[in-house]
């Protein structure tokens, strides 16, 4: 190892750590980043991408299943899951050569190891248990990410019970499945054995599905799964599984009455951990909130020198957001002056059939700071290019504070919307009011016309509705 | 087609003004040199010229109208041959070409539609009207500038570029105007600050911690609300902006103007060509004294103090409607009957409200005198960014002692205002004093 002191050392190789790793060489800085397993991390690897990858090939298999509503045949439509599967593990593989790819192509040196503080600006690489060295560097970001969380009585077991790997890598394919969680994650798989034909239940402890997204888009998510033969239950808690051979038999809880489902497979999908542990982080002044580390709008700790973005931070916990951290870290280092993140400024998207998008306060939340509102709704059934795609149906809803015209959030259901949110995000980034978007031309037939459409309907002037 | 006639920045600084009336009616032909309307400006009631050929199609914007933005489409005049039919389409389009800047189309108070937030006009107008270009701010920072009365050339822009940004608004809304008192006594203490001639008045818009209105309603106190004009609001601003930013400094002299009162008696005998005043006298030594010490002729800017080559002195003058400081261009090389006869000429426009922008605009050291009012010594403000203005009290007799006897001579107080950031206390001194000598032996600026 010729090189054992560095400007910066990233901790981590997932879209925060490799994103950060080569902002920093790009403006200059002497740069290696420490990864465990994978470069391109959970999100690359096992998350954001096999999953869409999976995802694609039930969208397939769903036209397929409908080709006849576009006047084509396709009969005895089936699926191979191994080569499904393999598809997805390809799509992640190359896309991990790809991050190996730039970061040389950057001279980021990559550790391989699991890295450890070890005192001021030192960073202790051990492989397998055995020492790799240990590096200095004047300003050390750690980019560990995160794990599903488990809870207690629903551990992963590998083989019943499963959190998102090996949801992902399933051995057989489980004819009927409960999902805990109705999280994006949650949803995206929900979604996906739905499609290929398992019999589906969600739980979800809250009162509706996709917690977070506005209550209206939530109530048509649940409706159209629900429709595609998913059984939905919220409100309610599942606890006391009881495993035989091949199946388990979930007590699912609802208003004081409960029932036992029993399933060939269960999803665990509560959310995440921060992967805190044996970073060393102890023997600094780090402070953390619920395991998550504290960070300041330039993502530095209370630790001089040491900094952390992405899923190991506060919330929203997304991929793009541990990304748009690194660069800002990595400018802040090299003392740049980069805009602080802000958080209103996220898009949110959830690839199941139908799509789930959005950015900014729901209506709810609008309401509650106080906000008086104008709300604008236009449905994929009004639009040309759904009819012509054979999707009419989605929403696609605009929420603007009534008194100065900001677009205060966006929340969109259909096809395609996860590739439409964009639009809105460019939008609220450049703050844009109502008017600018009336002013701006969208192309016709697109399915972004809804967007023009929904600004214009809250404020009473839709065309095509 | 159709020509719109749009809203003319008469000054640099204008970015919006009243149409005071129309002289032409619609349907009335007009002639390229016609007089079409007349604005009232920040500072003075200007005419409107017709630059085109054809007939008053439409009249957008009433006489009486207050507020007009820069730039707003105020008529419509139709070309030969074109006939009413022409103008709806024009009322469109000429709104949305007027305001290039502009988000919406309802940055045209004319038209305006319902919903149109009636601010709207005013960030469009201060972005167009910006001299250097553009004032890059977010449409959202617009029209929340615009919602709360601000300037957004005013406002530092934190965004990319530099570009204003909602935060930046809501930060210069949030922001304390430091030199408005915070007392309730807030109006009695800004009259009791002697200020040149109307100055005092605080503006509403600019007037931190109380609200005058809104206290003057809750203890039922009667009043009569007299609507601003654009010249007491451009007073008020710009007075008020002086304030907050120059750190300002007084120093006070007396001189002895007997002598003074001699010669100008002397030479008032000889001619009836010109009538000197003594402040024709005070003009001509500041001016001379400026000479001397350039350092004085100056504006402060962040990076370089700007020394003027020319010596330009705006002289105070109170109008009917307000302040305005019509200027002696050169005065350092101008003998007194050019400089009496100019202020004359001056003074009088000024009254009437006839003065070009460039009468009034760039003077480079201003006076203001008020001893006709028998005010015996006052501290004037800055005129920004002009570096230090001369106030100047009565001539009166008063005992003074001379060579250890006591004796009588007209004395007359002069009180100079600062900006430190431009010159120091002994600098400033040292200019009364080349000030005072100039005056109290008269002779000397013949020389």
């Amino acid at each position: 190892m010729a090189d054992m002191n560095y400007d910066v050392i990233v901790v981590g190789a997932g879209p925060g750590g490799y994103v950060a790793a080569i902002r920093a060489a790009q403006l200059g800085l002497h740069t290696a980043v420490v990864e465990r397993e994978h470069l391109g991390g959970i999100c690359l690897n096992w998350g954001c991408i096999p999953t869409k990858a999976l995802l694609r090939s039930a969208e397939v298999m769903h036209l397929m299943k409908h080709a006849a509503d576009y006047g084509l045949s396709a009969d005895g439509v089936s699926f191979d899951l191994a080569k499904v599967v393999e598809r997805s593990r390809k799509v992640a593989g190359q896309l991990n050569g790809g991050v190996r790819h730039l970061l040389k192509k950057n001279k980021v040196t990559v550790i391989d190891g699991e890295a450890k503080l070890a005192g001021k600006g030192q960073v202790a690489v051990t492989k397998g248990g055995a020492a790799v060295g240990t590096f200095g560097a004047r300003h050390i970001i750690i980019a560990t990410g995160a794990r599903a969380r488990t809870l207690p009585g629903l551990e992963e077991d590998g083989k019943l019970v499963w959190t998102y790997k090996k949801a992902m890598t399933p051995d057989g394919f489980p004819k009927s499945l409960l999902v805990i969680g109705s999280g994006a994650i949650g949803i995206e798989f929900a979604s996906f054995y739905n499609a290929l034909g398992s019999k589906v239940t969600v739980v979800e402890v809250m009162d509706r599905i996709l917690p977070v997204e506005d209550a209206e888009i939530s109530g048509l998510a649940r409706k159209a799964f629900e429709k595609q033969g998913m059984r939905i239950i919220t409100g309610a808690k599942a606890g006391n599984l009881r495993k035989s051979a091949d199946s388990v038999t979930v007590a699912v809880e609802t208003g004081g009455k409960t029932e036992d489902i029993t399933v060939d497979r269960v999803i665990v999908a509560v959310g995440i951990s921060p992967n805190t542990e044996n970073l060393g982080l102890e023997n600094t002044r780090v402070k953390l909130d619920r395991g998550h580390i504290v960070t300041n709008p330039m993502c530095e700790t209370d630790e001089p020198g040491l900094y952390a973005i992405g899923d190991v931070t506060q919330p929203p916990w997304l991929a793009h957001k541990a990304s748009h951290e690194g660069v800002i870290v990595a400018e802040h280092i090299a003392g740049k002056h980069p805009h602080p993140l802000d958080v209103r400024m996220i898009p949110g998207c959830t690839y199941s059939h139908p799509q789930v998008a959005s950015v900014g306060l729901t209506e709810a939340k609008a309401k509650e700071k106080g906000y008086a509102v104008k709300v604008g709704r236009f449905p994929f059934m009004g639009n040309g290019k759904a009819i012509a795609l054979g999707e009419p149906e989605g929403l696609v809803k605009t929420i603007f504070d009534a008194k100065t015209g900001e677009l205060l959030g966006a929340h969109m259901i259909g096809a395609e919307v996860t590739e439409l949110i964009q639009g809105y995000t460019v939008a609220k980034t450049l703050e844009t009011t109502e008017a600018d978007l009336m002013h701006t031309v969208f192309p016709h037939p697109t399915l972004s016309e809804m967007m023009h459409e929904s600004v214009l309907d809250a404020y009473g002037r839709a065309i095509h509705f | 087609m159709t020509i719109p006639i749009l809203m003319p920045a008469l000054s640099p600084t204008m970015t919006e003004g009243n149409l005071a009336k129309w002289l032409k009616k619609e349907g009335d032909e007009v002639k390229a040199g016609d007089v079409l309307a007349e604005i009232e400006t920040d500072k003075a009631t200007m005419e409107v010229e017709a630059v085109d050929e054809g007939r008053l199609g439409k009249i957008l914007v009433e006489g009486g109208s207050q507020g007009v933005a820069v730039n707003t489409p105020i008529a419509i005049l139709l070309e030969e041959g074109e006939d009413e039919s022409a103008l709806s389409a024009a009322a469109s389009g000429g709104a949305a070409s007027a305001a290039p800047a502009a988000p919406a189309p309802q940055a045209a108070p004319a038209p305006a539609p319902a919903e149109a937030p009636k601010a709207a006009a005013a960030p469009a107008a201060a972005s167009a009207s910006a001299p250097g270009g553009r004032v890059f701010a977010s449409p959202l920072a617009r029209r929340l500038a615009g919602q709360a009365g601000l300037d957004l050339a005013a406002i530092k822009g934190t965004g990319p570029n530099g570009r204003i940004v909602k935060a930046d608004v809501e930060a210069a809304k949030a922001a304390p105007r430091p030199a408005a008192a915070a007392a309730p006594a807030a109006a009695s203490a800004a009259a009791a600050q002697a200020a040149p001639a109307t100055a005092a008045a605080p503006a509403a818009k600019l007037s931190a911690g109380i609200d005058a209105k809104s206290y003057s309603d809750k203890l039922g106190m009667r009043y009569k609300a007299v609507p601003n004009s654009s010249m007491r609001k451009t007073i008020a601003r710009r007075l008020t902006e002086g304030q907050q930013t120059i750190p300002q400094y007084h120093l006070t002299v007396d001189c002895q103007i007997d002598a003074l009162l001699k010669v100008r008696a002397e030479l008032n005998g000889r001619s009836d060509s010109y009538k000197l005043s003594v402040n024709d006298f005070i003009i001509r030594a500041s001016a001379l004294a400026l000479k001397k010490m350039p350092a004085l002729n100056a504006a402060w800017t962040d990076d370089a103090m700007l020394q003027y080559e020319s010596v330009d002195v705006s002289v105070a003058a109170a109008t009917p409607t307000g302040l305005i400081t019509p200027i002696i261009k050169n005065a350092d090389r101008k003998g007194l009957a050019e400089i009496s006869n100019e202020m004359k000429d001056l003074a009088k426009r000024a009254r009437e409200g006839t003065l070009k922008p460039e009468e009034f605009q760039g003077g480079t050291f201003s006076i203001s005198n008020l001893g006709m009012f028998g005010i015996k010594q006052f501290e004037a403000l800055i005129n920004p960014p002009q570096g230090a203005i001369l106030a100047v009290g009565v001539s009166e007799q008063r005992p003074v002692v001379k060579d250890g006897a006591l004796a009588i001579a007209t004395v007359m107080t002069c009180t100079i205002s600062i900006d430190h950031r431009v010159a120091d206390g002994a600098v400033g001194a040292q200019f009364l004093s080349v000030f005072k000598s100039l005056i109290e032996d008269p002779l000397s600026m013949l020389l």
